[in-house]
């Protein structure tokens, strides 16, 4: 049963087709990848997912519900969680505060509540604290929870930015590149984090990578975009095979051990 | 929790402690200083909210100063309102006026935001002289200081202090409530990166509109105690300069710190009598030195460099970090 339905997606900038009628599904439990050359659009559809860019035309449903019309500071609460390929972090706050805006979603107190300190808001702020230094410890983060995000190697924040998604308790997340910049052994141990993510969070994952050895090695089922249109879908023994998929990426190979080098 | 965490936690009441003590140590001139001091605290404060953690420039905070202290004074001079009810509807009313003038200011950004703020510091005191009837124009409102209630043996001076100082530890304390929690943490998140916050879930219109709000109540009730403690008002007081002291203010204390909205309102008490005192002929000129040493010297504000060597001093002492 399809957690996204993402039904014929289109988006024009100026005379560009950044998508073309692209229409695929992700099912509940599963990782799929999204991959294809840069600017094929895949960074597009995140946003179109996360209602960040508007599309031209289609229809996107998260658990049926067409979700189009909502505006962005919705997505969270509904079930859709994000990282961004180039560091979304709020500088200024430490890494704990990161992640604990990831809980603003799911949480209702409001200005009035929050000057006042009613007991109740001090209880949703320490549910708040307790899920955000859980993630923490869950990412190896621990240590750095009153770090200011500033400063931080780039792979240290791009996993905050992982906790900072997990923290609204999506069913779905978006996973930007979390691989870029990330060396052999990471990639490995990224490898399992999502597995974890997946199966013991219950954490359906849409993950666009350049790096083909962790996409393959890790999906359930990979798309293919190409100049803003779909050219395969399918396991990723399939995909690799592909002659479409071959000749986008021509002079690329893509089995998995070459990939993974 | 570390000595030096517990040192912190003593500032806010010895404070308090000390600036209670203020009137019977004080000559009355003085304590009126003071009691300004206070009034600017809670004023920058407001507009710290909406600058320093919210990222939006307001050059016309002026403005709802203005709004709260003819709030008050109209209130007292046509339907003879007790002055302790004035102070709450200048509030509420700067409150309402400031998340509407937020809802257009949604499509300014940066130095647009404050120009268009800059326009309503300027339009302000030739609106007031417009409606006349209610403002009495160019020659304004003339009120009478509170009396202070009988058996506490305070003058007009001391009570207007303790009425301020009740109203800035209220406003302090509320504040600081709220940039520690939930919506604080959006706020921050919406002047970082407003992008990333709309995508964790914050209403980053809402939340910006909601902040000119409560930014513009600051300031209102600001300025409705500025109306009792100088018992009278008058347009020109109100002009672009005030706004652009709240400015000086905020970033001279310490941008997106509470501390330094007293810090702040200290140096715009303060640094220009001293300038006064230093050359008769040319004030502007040392207060202007006065500007760019202190900017020079603490480019984060007096909050920020007192933090900073807070943290030194705490590491020296090999108290730090243990929480």
């Amino acid at each position: 049963m399809p957690i996204l339905t993402v039904r014929d997606l289109t988006v024009r900038f100026g005379g560009i087709l950044a998508l073309d009628s692209v229409s695929f599904d992700v099912d509940a439990g599963q990782i799929v990848g999204l991959i294809g050359p840069n600017g094929a659009g895949k960074t597009t559809l995140f946003n179109c997912l996360s209602r960040l860019s508007p599309p031209d035309e289609g229809d996107v449903r998260f658990d049926g519900r067409p979700i189009l019309g909502l505006p962005a500071h919705r997505i969270a609460e509904l079930g859709i969680g994000r990282t961004f390929q180039n560091l979304a972090l709020f500088p200024t706050l430490t890494v704990l505060q990161n992640v604990m805006v990831g809980v603003h979603g799911r949480t209702r107190s409001d200005v009035l509540s929050n000057a006042l300190r009613l007991p109740w808001v001090s209880r949703e702020e320490a549910t708040i604290h307790a899920r955000a230094t859980e993630l923490l410890r869950f990412l190896d983060l621990g240590a750095l929870a009153d770090h200011p995000a500033a400063g931080l190697p780039f792979g240290t924040l791009k996993r905050v930015e992982l906790a900072r998604a997990l923290a609204s308790s999506p069913r779905l997340l978006l996973v930007d590149e979390p691989a870029s910049g990330l060396n052999h052994e990471e990639v490995a141990t990224l490898a399992k984090l999502l597995r974890t993510i997946r199966d013991s969070r219950g954490v359906t994952v849409l993950l666009v990578e350049h790096h083909m050895g962790l996409v393959m090695q890790v999906s359930d089922k990979v798309v293919v975009l190409d100049f803003g249109r779909k050219i395969a879908e399918g396991p990723p023994v399939d995909v690799q095979k592909n002659p479409d998929v071959i000749r986008a990426y021509l002079g690329t190979d893509l089995r998995v051990d070459a990939g993974a080098r | 929790m570390s000595r030096a965490q517990g040192w912190r936690r003593a500032i806010a009441p010895a404070t308090i402690a000390i600036a209670c003590a203020l009137p019977f140590l004080l000559s009355n001139f003085r304590l009126f200083q003071f009691t300004q001091v206070g009034i600017y605290a809670i004023a920058l404060l407001g507009l710290n909210i909406l600058t320093g953690y919210n990222g939006q420039i307001s050059l016309g905070h002026g403005a709802f100063y203005a709004l709260g202290a003819y709030t008050t004074a109209i209130m007292i001079d046509k339907w003879n309102v007790a002055y302790g009810w004035t102070i709450p509807v200048a509030g509420l009313l700067c409150l309402a006026v400031g998340f509407l003038f937020g809802i257009p200011a949604l499509r300014l950004e940066g130095l647009y935001l404050a120009l268009a703020t800059f326009a309503l510091a300027l339009a302000v005191p030739q609106i007031l002289k417009y409606f006349e009837h209610w403002t009495g124009g160019s020659q304004g409102i003339v009120l009478s200081k509170p009396d202070p209630p009988r058996g506490l043996g305070l003058s007009p001076d001391q009570w207007l202090y303790f009425v301020t100082l009740g109203v800035v530890v209220v406003l302090f304390v509320l504040g600081a409530n709220l940039l520690r929690g939930r919506t604080g943490r959006a706020i921050v998140a919406i002047r970082d990166n407003p992008i990333a916050a709309q995508a964790m879930g914050v209403n980053g219109a809402l939340y910006k509109s909601l902040t000119f709000g409560v930014s513009a109540a600051y300031t209102g009730v600001a300025g409705a105690l500025s109306a009792l403690a100088i018992a009278f008002v008058a347009p020109d007081a109100f002009n672009v300069f005030l706004s652009i002291t709240f400015l000086v203010g905020i970033v001279i204390g310490g941008l997106a710190s509470i501390s330094g909205a007293i810090f702040g309102a200290l140096f715009i008490q303060f640094v220009p009598n001293w300038a006064q005192e230093i050359s008769k002929a040319a004030p502007w000129a040392i207060y202007g030195i006065f500007l760019i040493v202190f900017m020079y010297v603490m480019p984060r504000g007096i909050a920020g460099s007192l933090r900073l060597a807070w943290t030194r001093l705490a590491r020296v002492g090999g108290t730090g970090r243990t929480g």
